[in-house]
């Protein structure tokens, strides 16, 4: 791997990487065949829900003519968990570990949402530290989550290698992760009012050091990926969807934006001043499967520039706000401090009290626009109603309009596309 | 001293009964708010008052029965133009209070949201829907539907999406739906196993295809 990076490569339209880096012309350069006319009947196609590429515990019901799509119909809830309802029967702080089981490909960005949400609602302002840490996090695991959707999307597409790449990465944000919280996917890493714990010492060298290296491998797959005929050929033009179309299906996030339509939550209602970060909002043209690749993958090379500035930036001081009656006290303070005793004794029995209202925080999660919904009574120490607003769902739910006359290949090219998680359609 | 547990009764979930309907008590602290002015003169007794939550979070009550017109206003309007319906919910407070639906709103021309409630008493939780409005809204008020069981009139295609077609215990996110369910664990368990092949497809999957082609040994698995 390390020699390719020295070749200059030159591939174009119709050309590919031939022995030792060299341009050869693509056998398989763009055709245009007519579709045979198979002149069969109507057939009923049961995909899933246990099925690889579903990308879950996803069924999709199909009525083909041939090997074209007529009529698609998605059937979720394999996963169906309950945790709204559970999250009613919790306090504040205990929802936490739910939230990171809804979209297990991107934790941390689900458990900051969660906390952020909680904190409008209460009126809390977490400090600077922990707004910056919180931005890396979630930015990291942006790059978490698409790097899952690159690598098992070019599988479905019939490139292999690129999964391999993302997922020697994906072990690196892992070890990121279980370097923090001591969880690789559980994460529960957030707190009202602050985090679980501050930066162990050297997180912040391990992620330079992730930071620094990582575009390398995202330029590998980019090389593999943007230019080769076969995914272009499977990509582009496939699952068209229009700018309008598309905000009145509901889309958000980078299938949103693949359409050419530039609203990301993180510029558009920023929080834990994003304004003040310097980056761009990748947006496509076409609307299509390919435009969505692109927009991904630029949003990864983003990322990586928030995350430098995030590192940069990272200022000292507490990582908790300074509130007896939010955050828990330390450890030997509850055990040698009468105050600090009775406050961590009345915030595990109690929890946190809330004022009556209701409450909804996006943000930009990997998926999309995720909303957090709450409502409470006052001095409510349990939501009345926790609500999520799952991107992945409401993307999901355009999939009969997009797959409409294509194959059924291609069926599955669009399906893993829209990066879906079950486990947050499904909650 | 402390009272015996009960421990057959039924958990009701955690909204005590005989509260006063939350939504009235955070009515009305910004009499003035533009936005809500702006409707009141239009729509008059459709809109039904109005807070802001969360220091900068609009919320408007309006009238169930209006909401198509004033959604449909709200969309359209030069100065609102909320093109996207971002979320369809519902909220139940328990103790016989009515079920709150809610709409969230953002216009990404204006880049302003807006929250809509329409309160539902529970013996009619009926309400047009907006999927003529906003195709988003179709699978969300599925949802609704499903897990709170307000029917929604005019939708295309209003089925349960997230617990199965023929699943019998009720709408799970209503306060008084337990947390274990209804029906006990040796009742859910038989019925998850007597589960017929053909309710795993909707009717109109089946005028589709014509008739299903079952394999010869499809008797012996019909269970999951």
């Amino acid at each position: 791997m390390a020699g390719a990076r020295t070749v200059e490569l030159n591939i174009a339209p119709g050309r590919e990487m031939g022995p030792g880096g060299s341009t050869v012309v693509s056998p398989l350069a763009p055709f245009d065949i007519p579709e045979p006319d198979a002149g069969t009947e109507g057939m009923l196609i049961n995909i899933g829900p246990q099925h690889p590429a579903t990308h879950g515990v996803l069924r999709l019901v199909c009525e083909l003519d041939g090997e074209t799509v007529v009529r698609v119909t998605p059937h979720i809830g394999y996963l169906h968990s309950s945790f709204e309802k559970l999250g009613e029967y919790r306090t504040w702080n205990q929802i936490v570990t739910l939230t990171d089981r809804m979209d297990y490909l991107a934790p941390l960005v689900y458990n900051c949402a969660y906390v952020m949400s909680v904190e409008k609602l209460m009126g809390i302002e977490v400090t600077e530290r922990c707004k910056v840490v919180r931005v890396m996090l979630m930015e990291l695991d942006r790059i978490f989550g698409h790097l899952l959707w690159l690598g098992t999307t070019a599988i479905d597409v019939g490139a292999f290698t690129p999964f391999l790449y993302c997922f020697k990465e994906r072990e690196r944000i892992y070890q990121l992760h279980e370097a923090y919280t001591g969880a690789r996917i559980t994460t529960s890493a957030t707190r009202v009012g602050g985090m679980m714990a501050d930066l162990p010492e050297g997180w912040t060298d391990q992620l330079r050091d992730f930071v620094d290296t990582f575009p390398d491998t995202l330029a590998d797959v980019d090389r593999l990926l943007t230019a080769n005929q076969i995914h272009i050929g499977r990509t582009q033009g496939i699952g068209t969807i229009g700018p309008e179309e598309a905000v009145d299906a509901g889309f958000t996030g980078p299938n949103l934006r693949a359409t050419g339509v530039d609203y990301d939550v993180r510029k558009d209602q920023p929080y834990y001043d994003y304004e003040t970060y310097d980056f761009e909002v990748p947006v496509g043209e076409h609307g299509d499967c390919y435009d969505r690749y692109l927009c991904r993958l630029e949003e990864m090379r983003q990322s990586v520039l928030i995350l430098r500035q995030a590192l940069d930036r990272l200022p000292g001081g507490p990582i908790d706000i300074d509130d007896p009656s939010i955050v828990l006290p330390s450890k030997t303070d509850a055990m040698s401090d009468m105050e600090s005793m009775i406050h961590h004794f009345k915030l595990i029995t109690e929890g946190i009290p809330a004022p009556a209202g209701d409450c909804y925080f996006p943000i930009e999660a990997s998926k999309g626009e995720l909303g957090m919904y709450l409502v409470a009574e006052e001095g409510g120490t349990k939501p009345v109603r926790w609500r999520v607003r799952p991107p992945s769902f409401v993307n999901l739910s355009v999939i009969p309009k997009l797959a409409e006359g294509h194959l059924v290949s291609d069926l599955i090219v669009i399906n893993a596309s829209l990066d879906i998680v079950l486990g947050e359609i499904d909650r | 001293m402390t009272p015996p547990v009960d421990f057959g009764a039924v958990d009701l979930g955690p909204a005590a009964a005989g509260r006063e309907p939350a939504s009235d008590r955070t009515r009305g602290t910004v009499a003035d708010h533009p936005l809500f002015r702006g409707l009141r003169d239009r729509f008059g007794e459709g809109i039904r008052s109005h807070a802001v939550h969360a220091g900068d979070q609009c919320v408007v009550w309006i009238d169930p029965a209006r909401n198509l017109e004033i959604l449909g206003w709200l969309r359209d309007d030069p100065d609102h133009l909320f093109d996207a319906m971002i979320d369809v919910t519902a909220v139940d407070y328990g103790g016989g209070q009515p079920v709150n639906v809610v709409y969230q709103l953002y216009s990404i021309r204006h880049r302003h949201a807006l929250r809509l409630r329409c309160e539902l008493p529970l013996e009619a939780l009926e309400i047009d829907s907006t999927t003529g409005l906003w195709s988003s809204a179709n699978w969300l008020e599925r949802e609704v539907f499903d897990l709170f069981g307000v029917t929604f009139r005019g939708h295309p295609d209003l089925r349960r999406i997230l617990m199965p077609d023929n699943y019998a215990e009720g709408h799970p996110l209503r306060k008084d739906f337990p947390l274990r369910g209804r029906f006990s664990r040796a009742e859910q368990t038989r019925r998850a196993l007597d589960q017929d092949l053909e309710n795993f497809y909707i009717p109109t999957d089946l005028e589709a295809g014509g008739d299903p082609q079952l394999s010869e040994d499809s008797d012996s698995g019909g269970g999951v």
